[in-house]
């Protein structure tokens, strides 16, 4: 169970990005945060794992307060929480297999870590997660080497190594074309019940946000202005989120743009 | 590479090897521990003498601190003179550059001069500065002179070699259209040539008036001029404490050199 | 290139802006100023210049034919040359590299560590490596030891600079991820950083060794080694024929090297 209760984050002297959030998600239910940018749904996820310092509030994870973890019981409190990021954040050079074993870098030593002498155990998971995502038979590839949808895949894959107790995913699909960002939602959303795993989805897109998630959070700057079913979130809602600002049309309909701009920053 | 398809054998992973040939990997390292035994072997170690190192270096550490600027006469004779050198064969050198340049670039010259430029240039980058400079303090005797030679030559090679491949790499269509108003072999050089490089030129000037520079403090040390002398003979003299003067103010001159240098390669550029 | 080439073609038509025009005259008139300057100031007596390229010219005679008596001897102290300069790179690295992870601005664990690695680059990098020889010299004595050290100690400014910038170029994004999995420092680097700046780590060693050839040669002049000491010795006692095989040995030498690291480069990046 995560909980997260008045959660502030402010960068230096500016207006906080996220004022006094609360938030709560039990059991194994995929959540989706929908916002436009600059709402602060990246800078909450990355409190949750503390990529980014909170301000002030609390988070705790199954009765764990993170906001206070400090070197390594913070470290080993990353280990239970896996990240899916827009990027995929890959380390492009290495093969799909050492990404993917990535995952246990919390759970091995530093020799075991560098010399790749990863336990049986772990290979064979990675082997069983890898084939679940269609992606075994890529092993000994280079991660640059896959297109887009398959290295997202390596991304969750490498998230799902570390026996997560919570799956963060930051825009999971904002890098892939629409057909490709269908399929790793689908794949998230059948996942978080294979594994019975609670899974904190931030997307641009609306209809998604709908089609495969229970639950639909909107956040306007830095605070939460919808929570509920996706069968409430109507016309009144999806204005409430996006109403008066600008961009907000292109962002929920005109994914394909995007995505091909996303897709160009991370080439390079 | 293939995992195996029935899911009881128990599959295993091991990083693909950076060289896939175990023969030519483990070849390799064999390969780097006998050259390190030999280089190590065949190395005249003169074990005695180095023993000795520690109390010498404190020796001179002690006797180096703290730097003395009395004799700052000296130590400004010398880096007016390495001054002096590094302008005048930065202007030489540059100029001089351009000619064999362009006899060393493809594809404006003939094939016998192309590779006479060619041998030129190999030959003035082959030797580092201090060779040439022993050579011309030979020819010419100590003094300033040999030292603005050698750095002459230095330039020549290091901003001919741009210089050709700049030219090798101009905008062809220039000197077509050049060539289709009738224009002879050296005013196609000039007008279709020359200003494609020139702007180049500037910044490399600036660039080999700081390695200039640099060089003409150790061209001194073989009798070429300048702050180098100075230094060899406080060394020679066990004057540690003004040798460690001169090095602090060689090592100021320089980063003050590489910083104007590079705020005016930045203006240019 | 083609970027570039259009960069300053707009900078051609800007150039008739007022205010750059002043500087450009400005900056003429300081430079023939300068150069004026030098040359009345410079300790040099002029009947000198005027002979010297008869001087150069006799002393170019007095080597023709090539004496290729001492050859052995030759290729020996060659081959020193070789090792001093690939050991001293082997050792470098292992000194430049947490030089390196100090220096740059994205890893450094505080200000102090990157203010000293700072400090070690730059002291290093503005000593030239005859400098440092002629220090090592006085304290350890003549020999290869001497030579080592000084291109070590040259060498690490080059490299852990390099490395450093390579560094602070990373890709954030994989450093991201691997914090997030729990990874300890030591593991981030392990997996994010070291795998990104391994093809520039190969390219900067192999260029690092090319130049440490060419500066090696030089070593033996103060007495450091290498292929210097008897070319020193052969200009002392004015056996030229000698000197000239030796300069053609070094420029020999320094072919092979660069055809060497042009290899190395093609197999491994």
């Amino acid at each position: 169970m995560l909980e997260i209760s008045k959660l502030v984050k402010r960068y230096g002297r500016d207006k906080p990005v996220l004022k006094e959030l609360d938030l709560t998600v039990e059991g194994s239910s995929v959540v989706s945060i929908v916002g436009a940018s600059g709402a602060g749904k990246s800078t909450m996820l990355r409190c949750i794992n503390r990529l980014v310092e909170p301000t002030s509030g609390s988070i705790k994870l199954n009765g764990t307060e993170l906001v206070r973890l400090k070197g390594r019981e913070l470290r080993r409190t990353r280990r239970k929480i896996g990240m899916v990021f827009q990027g995929f954040n890959l380390i492009d050079r290495l093969t799909v297999m050492e990404n993917v074993l990535a995952g246990r870098l919390g759970y091995v030593n530093l020799f075991q870590a560098i010399t790749r002498r990863y336990p049986q155990s772990d290979i064979e998971r990675a082997f069983q997660l890898m084939e679940r995502v269609g992606i075994a038979h890529y092993a000994n590839k280079r991660a640059d080497e896959l297109s887009g949808g398959e290295r997202q895949r390596v991304g969750v894959v490498r998230a799902l190594m570390q026996e997560p107790e919570i799956l963060l995913a930051d825009e999971p699909t904002a890098s892939l074309d629409p057909r490709t960002s269908e399929q790793i939602m689908k794949l998230l959303h059948s996942l978080a019940h294979e594994l019975s795993l609670p899974v904190l989805i931030n997307i641009h897109n609306v209809a998604q946000a709908k089609a495969y998630t229970e639950r639909i959070v909107g956040l306007r700057h830095g605070r939460m202005i919808f929570d509920g079913a996706p069968a409430g979130f109507g016309k009144e809602a999806l204005d409430a989120i996006y109403g008066g600002i600008e961009t907000a049309e292109e962002e929920i309909t005109a994914e394909p743009g995007r995505s091909t701009q996303g897709v160009a920053h991370d080439s390079t | 590479m293939t995992p195996p398809d029935h899911a009881d054998v128990p599959r295993t992973w091991r990083k693909p090897p950076f060289i896939a040939n175990p023969a030519l990997r483990y070849g390799l390292w064999l390969a780097v521990i006998v050259y390190l035994i030999w280089a190590f072997g065949s190395l005249p170690f003169n074990w005695e003498r180095i023993s000795e190192g520690l109390p010498r270096a404190a020796r001179i550490f002690g006797g180096g601190f703290p730097p003395s600027f009395e004799r700052s006469g000296l130590l400004i004779t010398g880096f007016k003179e390495s001054f002096q050198i590094a302008i005048l064969a930065t202007l030489l050198g540059v100029a001089l550059s351009i000619p064999f340049a362009v006899m060393a670039a493809r594809n404006v010259a003939p094939k016998p001069i192309y590779l006479l430029g060619r041998a030129v240039i190999i030959v003035s980058r082959s030797f580092h500065p201090v060779i040439v400079a022993i050579l011309f303090v030979a020819a010419v005797g100590f003094g300033p002179l040999a030292g603005i030679l050698t750095l002459t030559v230095y330039s020549i090679g290091f901003v001919g070699k741009l210089l050709a491949e700049e030219i090798e790499e101009i905008d062809w269509g220039q000197v077509e259209a050049m060539k289709a108003v009738g224009a002879g072999y050296f005013a196609t050089l000039v007008y279709a040539v020359f200003p494609q490089i020139l702007p180049r030129q500037v910044g490399l000037s600036m660039y080999q008036l700081d390695s200039n520079l640099r060089a003409s403090a150790v061209v001194g040390i073989v009798g070429a001029g300048g702050i180098g002398g100075t230094l060899m003979n406080a060394f020679g003299r066990y004057d540690y404490d003004f040798a460690f003067a001169i090095l602090l103010t060689i090592i100021a001159v320089i980063l003050v050199s590489e910083g104007i240098s590079g705020w005016v390669r930045k203006k240019i550029w | 290139m083609v970027d570039h080439a259009g960069a300053m073609a707009d900078r051609v038509w800007r150039r008739y802006d007022r205010k750059q025009r002043l500087t450009r005259y400005a900056a003429l008139l300081i430079t023939v100023m300068v150069v004026y300057w030098a040359v009345r100031d410079i300790d040099i007596f002029w009947p000198w210049v005027w002979d010297a390229p008869n001087q150069i010219s006799n002393l170019g005679a007095r080597m023709w034919p090539p004496d290729p008596s001492r050859l052995a001897a030759i290729t020996n102290a060659l081959l020193e040359t070789v090792h001093i300069a690939t050991l001293a790179t082997a050792l470098t690295i292992f000194i430049a590299l947490p030089v390196s992870y100090i220096a740059a601005q994205n890893t450094t664990p505080n200000r102090a560590c990157l203010w000293l690695g700072r400090f070690i680059l730059v002291s290093s990098r503005s000593v030239n490596t005859i400098i440092w020889a002629l220090l090592f010299v006085a304290i350890f004595g003549p020999g290869v030891l001497a030579g080592i050290l000084a291109i070590m100690f040259r060498s690490v400014g080059f490299i852990g600079k390099l490395m450093g910038e390579a560094i602070e170029e990373i890709d954030r994004r994989p450093v991201e991820a691997m914090e997030a999995t729990g990874a300890s420092k030591a593991k981030v680097i392990a997996y994010a950083i070291v795998p990104q700046v391994m093809p520039a780590f190969f390219a900067i060693v192999i260029l690092r060794w090319d130049i440490n050839i060419r500066e090696s040669t030089v070593l033996g002049l103060v007495g450091a080694g290498g292929i210097g000491v008897i070319l020193q010795g052969a200009i002392d006692t004015f056996a030229w024929p000698t000197v000239a095989t030796i300069l053609i040995a070094i420029i020999v030498l320094v072919l092979i090297g660069e055809a060497v690291t042009g290899l190395l480069r093609r197999k491994v990046l």
